[in-house]
């Protein structure tokens, strides 16, 4: 398989490509527009036969994204920050009306004050949507998130759109290894067009996103409930499948050195990268310590993070966001809930770094490690966040 | 309540997949005064059947012909299986053809 | 993986001249030549003139992490002028090797220790070749010179990732000429 030296946002549009979408509503925003830019170049050089819909907003992309889904097409936009909170009012509607929309979110730090920075604050505020999330933590598995994401958000039993995140600038504008087939039709078979949802024909017609009064509404939203437990099973199966034809192994968490670890360092996005290193200086420091990373933040991989997490002496999550109002960082929050759903009392320390894109360095990691091993050991842990690299 | 289909029988996102389900749905039964067309000062202008919310005013191939002799080849009617009384026509009429009459005086 | 088994370049311009794409063109070339490698700018608002500082990363294994190159093992200066900020030496070591778009050996040799110094009067080569002051491929004619993992040969080839036409010639004239005339000591 060829390799490109890609960017993570060039990674996507490539995927998209690969996979013949049908429809593309995009407005562009920092750090995303070089997707938008990529595409619109594929299509004007007859590379991809799709309709790019040059809109006025994300609002009206998203929504456009709605209409060519409810037509049946196979749909991409890409958005984040600003562009993905302006877009918010239609990411409920597109997972309650079952669309399996794919949206690439490179993300980025939220105004005020104004940053165009990474970040992801703007995904966890967006986590809560209906639509399925996996975090990617280079620009291979981008390129391989986009292409899992189809099948995914296709498969029958789930029908849900899908969000492919990652670090804006940090990862959507470095240039790495990718591996891209050279024949685009190895992509296309791992993700047939079955058009298995509901769509407007007029030879079959359907009402779409009717009122449903308070004897409806419940019912008809809860079948959510369970197309995000099926969504779970079948990312397992999706990354099954695409390992036995790609050679390229993907699960809803990873571990790196863990197997005897006593303390994990969790983390998503490219902090990833920056654990594996501080985890290796740990090691050879003699501590005990291994990585975790979330790929699948929705459907939470509850019972997945709860046996990577049950017989350790602590974890610690690093958040690369700023949420107030809960002492810890969002993904934290998440992690300890699924630890309590399973009766596991492994205790956790919330840490975030990066923030609007501060710089982080791998000896931040190492540092937070080793502080946080001796507050484990002093059984005194605290109740809220550590700011890393925080003036104060 | 025990009567509506539970939510795996829903089709996804609440789709209504049968078209034209909401003929079904007897709106006749919401009225307080149902209008009443006094065919013979009616001029048939159309423009009771062009303001009706619900096209519940129809056009009739019957011919009628007025005590002064004026002969028209339409009839407009009401279907009152679909009218709700809402009182548009009557208000939009513009000869005072149509009355609205309380429901319980037939 | 320890920087030992990496090559790290950091790359000094001011918007405009380029430095940014020199890095990717680099990383790009090691990559389709099989190697490992990553190009980034220092992200910021894009000014002409502003300095910018990009960075790019070579190795035979994968890389994992994303930090800036605190202590470059080149460093690569596109305008003399950067040299008089204090940012941009910083980090750099005993046995850095500088690169810079100078016509004569930089006064800073004078005062500290590198490993090697190459010093090419980048500009002049670009108006000659290209007919406007953007200096990178220039530059990177002259990092050739003391760059190991990457040819000239491979660097003439992937140029055609970023250039087509009149564009990609001149430019690949710019970097031959560069390459012979840089000066190492």
């Amino acid at each position: 398989m060829p390799r490109l030296a890609l960017t993570s946002n060039y990674a996507t549009a490539y995927a998209v490509k690969m996979c013949d979408v049908d429809v593309i509503p995009v407005y562009p925003i920092t750090p995303q527009t070089t997707i938008a830019e990529k595409l619109s170049e594929f299509v004007a050089n007859g590379e991809l036969d799709a309709e790019i819909i040059h809109v006025e907003s994300e609002h009206s992309a998203l929504s456009a994204c709605v209409g060519a889904a409810a037509a049946g097409a196979r749909v991409f936009t890409a958005t984040c920050s600003q562009g993905l909170m302006l877009a918010y009012e239609l990411l409920p509607i597109m997972s309650g009306l079952r669309l399996p929309v794919v949206m690439a979110v490179p993300c980025r730090a939220l105004s005020a004050p104004i940053s165009i920075h990474g970040d992801y604050i703007d995904l966890m505020v967006a986590r809560d949507a209906g639509w399925i999330i996996l975090i990617s933590s280079c620009a291979q598995e981008v390129f391989d998130n986009i292409i899992q994401a189809y099948k995914i958000a296709e498969h029958r039993d789930v029908l849900l759109p899908v969000m492919v995140a990652y670090d804006g600038f940090l990862m959507s504008h470095t240039i790495e290894p990718v591996e891209v087939p050279d024949d685009e039709n190895i992509v296309r078979e791992f993700v047939p067009k079955k058009r298995e949802w509901l769509y407007l024909d007029v030879d079959k017609p359907v009402t779409m996103g009717p009122l449903a009064g308070p004897d409806w509404y419940y019912e008809i939203r809860f079948q959510q409930v369970p197309a995000m437990k099926n969504a779970y099973k079948i990312v397992k199966e999706v990354a099954e499948e695409f390992y036995k034809k790609f050679g390229r192994k993907y699960d809803t968490i990873e571990l790196y050195r863990a197997e005897d670890a006593e303390y994990l360092m969790i983390g998503y996005g490219a902090v990833w990268g920056f654990i594996q290193e501080a985890v290796d200086r740990l090691r050879e420091k003699g501590i005990s310590i291994g990585g975790m990373r979330i790929r699948l933040l929705r459907p939470l991989p509850v019972e997945d993070i709860a046996n990577a997490l049950k017989d350790r002496k602590g974890f610690i999550v690093i958040d690369k966001c700023l949420i107030t109002g809960m002492p810890v960082g969002p993904v934290f929050s998440d992690i300890t809930t699924a630890l309590k759903l399973c009766n596991i009392d492994t205790p956790g320390i919330s840490a975030v770094h990066g923030v609007g894109q501060r710089t982080m360095y791998i000896r931040d990691f190492v540092d937070l490690a080793e502080k946080c091993i001796e507050t484990f050991k002093s059984g005194k842990i605290p109740r809220e966040s550590i700011y890393l690299g925080l003036r104060t | 309540m025990t009567m509506l289909p539970k939510w795996y029988e829903i089709p996804l996102g609440g789709a209504l997949t049968e078209p034209g389900s909401t003929r079904k749905v007897k709106t006749g039964e919401w009225r307080t005064f149902r209008p009443v067309i006094d065919q013979d000062k009616c001029i048939r202008c159309r423009i009771c059947w062009a303001y009706c919310p619900e096209g519940a005013i129809r056009e009739v191939d019957r011919e009628y012909v007025t005590s002064k002799g004026v002969k028209y080849p339409v009839t407009y009617e009401i279907d009152y299986y679909y009218c709700k009384g809402c009182g548009i026509c009557a208000e939009e009429c513009p000869v005072k053809a149509i009355t609205l009459v309380r429901e319980y005086e037939k | 993986m320890s920087s030992r088994q990496e090559i790290s370049i950091r790359w000094h311009g001011r918007g405009g001249q380029g430095a940014v794409t020199a890095a990717q063109v680099v990383a790009t070339c090691a990559i389709m030549k099989g190697l490992y490698a990553q190009a980034f700018p220092e992200f910021g608002p894009e000014r002409r003139g502003a300095p910018v500082k990009a960075y790019t990363r070579l190795s035979t294994r994968p890389i994992r992490h994303r930090e800036p190159i605190v202590s470059p093992d080149y460093l690569v200066i596109l305008d003399p002028s950067l040299l008089e900020l204090p940012a941009t030496l910083e980090g750099a070591r005993d046995d850095t090797i500088l690169v810079v778009n100078c016509p004569e050996p930089p006064e800073v040799v004078k005062s500290r220790k590198f490993g090697k110094v190459v010093y090419i009067d980048a500009t002049d080569v670009a108006m000659k070749t290209i007919g406007r002051p953007i200096v990178n491929t220039a530059i990177l004619g002259a990092l050739l010179r003391v760059l190991d993992l990457i040819t000239l040969d491979d660097i003439l080839k992937s140029l055609e990732k970023f250039f087509s036409g009149k564009l990609l010639e001149v430019n690949r004239k710019a970097v031959v000429e560069a390459y012979n005339l840089a000066k190492v000591i």
